[in-house]
């Protein structure tokens, strides 16, 4: 996936995790629970969803990669799996 | 024929606004059905009837502001509709009854006759705006006139239909009472949570991201299981004193984002295994951030749960929610040096706290629920 695509699906995730947040005012590497307010069972939707949507694993181990913008498009950015 | 009332679904409600209408006359409820939808501080909440029956009345109409108490719909109980209403067939026939045209009754006018409420000009535009009766509203103006204060924005300003002045009003009411009334003890315990924490992470590694469980579930069920164990922690403070839960209805404290919480109930949470509870929480925490509460919900729970999260402090006083007479809570989970066996290792430590009624209890028995719920989590795979 590119960037952009990553970043799209993120903020459609996000939309219907956060309605009110604008991703597009969070920087690339802010903590999401923090520039979003999201706590765990957000978090844990939020990996649901990208999984769900990309059908790659993703290991529980691997959620601290995936609390930024830059963590998650490198995440998707490397070959999964 | 049994009037069905506007409910208190807070320490400080005096009114909520008739939004929709889940049933029309000739209807058969059922105790716990949805009948009506209705906005208040907490957003727009579900509401369900106490009793079986047949919808005979609605006595308000959608848009009118309804007093606590004020008459919303009037039904038969069971044994008059099996009289007035169709009898059942004796062949399977769910046909319902055609939907009647709403009666002239539906129109507001048909509340009690009301004082004239004294109203401030703006507070009437507003008011005519939204389309609102004032009858039955508790003024807190001059001689205790409407104004724009006592009347909801003109529109929801969060998704989830809380209307954030509304929500601190409605926090400051049930805390300044707690405050006021509630002689609170408070108890603390360092818990170490490694083995709780070692055994959820070889339970969800063999987990989609979907079906795993969080470690506030594995909290909640531990002390839902020691909550059973201790009814004198368990139940409302009334004016004749103790009452004991009927059942173990965990208030789940939910921040809400841009500020304010609430404390749904989660019914029976001592009897739900992890998964149940982990889909109960979900759904709990979903519906308290998009509105579609239930009215039980917000009245039911016996006692009040608040979890900080991996982002909150690391120990929490907090404050009983009245009429509850106890409060758990649970800080962050933090990586500290522990004594076990003689020596000194990193273990993950959380700070369990109780805040107590001392009017319906004492600290024995709260130090002796906290030692529960920490013996609980020691044995993960028992819960």
């Amino acid at each position: 996936m590119t960037r952009d695509e990553i970043l799209a699906l993120v903020a459609d995730i996000l939309g219907g995790i956060a309605p009110e947040a604008d991703i597009a005012t969070v920087p690339g590497d802010a903590d999401l629970r923090d520039a979003l307010d999201l706590d765990s069972m957000d978090i844990l939707n939020f990996v649901a969803a990208l999984h769900e949507r990309t059908r790659r694993p993703i290991p529980e181990a691997d959620t601290p990669r995936l609390v930024t913008l830059n963590g998650v498009v490198a995440y998707f950015q490397t070959a999964g799996p | 024929m049994n009037d069905f009332r506007m409910p208190s679904l807070g320490a400080d409600m005096e009114a909520g606004t008739l939004v929709e209408w889940k049933v029309a006359p000739g209807d058969r409820v059922r105790r716990g059905d949805i009948v009506a939808v209705v906005e208040t501080q907490k957003g727009a909440i579900e509401i369900e009837i106490f009793e079986d029956g047949v919808v005979r009345e609605l006595a308000v109409a959608p848009g009118s502001l309804v007093p606590v108490g004020a008459l919303l719909a009037r039904l038969e109980g069971q044994a008059e509709a099996t009289d007035a209403a169709p009898a059942p067939a004796p062949a399977p026939a769910p046909t319902p009854p055609p939907a009647p045209a709403p009666p002239a009754s539906m129109a507001p006018a048909s509340l009690e006759p009301p004082a004239r409420p004294r109203v401030t000009p703006a507070a009437r535009r507003r008011a005519a705006e939204l389309g609102l009766t004032l009858e039955g509203l508790h003024g807190t103006g001059v001689a205790g006139a409407i104004c724009l204060a006592d009347l909801p924005q003109a529109r929801p300003l969060r998704a989830g239909g809380f209307e954030p002045l509304g929500m601190r009003r409605a926090i400051a009411a049930a805390m300044g009472r707690s405050k006021r009334e509630i002689p609170h003890y408070y108890l603390g315990q360092s818990v170490d949570l490694s083995p709780t924490l070692d055994w959820l992470e070889r339970l969800n590694a063999g987990r989609g991201p979907s079906q795993r469980l969080l470690p506030a579930v594995l909290m909640l069920r531990a002390a839902a299981l020691a909550v059973a164990g201790s009814p004198e922690l368990n139940g409302f403070w009334k004016e004749e004193g103790f009452r004991p839960g009927e059942g173990v209805h965990v208030g789940w404290a939910v921040a809400l984002r841009g500020g304010g919480l609430v404390a749904p109930a989660i019914h029976h949470a001592d009897r739900l295994p992890l998964d149940a509870l982990m889909a109960a929480m979900r759904d709990l925490v979903t519906r308290a951030r998009s509105g579609g509460l239930r009215g039980s919900e917000l009245t039911d729970a016996t006692i009040t749960i608040t979890s900080l999260g991996d982002r909150g402090a690391e120990s929490v006083l907090p404050i009983i929610h009245p009429p509850q007479v106890a409060i758990l809570g649970f800080g962050r989970v933090a990586e500290r040096p522990w004594v076990v066996d003689g020596a000194v290792v990193p273990r993950r430590i959380v700070q369990i706290t109780l805040a107590g009624d001392h009017r319906a209890s004492d600290g024995h028995r709260g130090g002796l629920l906290l030692a529960r719920i920490e013996a609980l989590l020691q044995k993960p795979e028992a819960l």
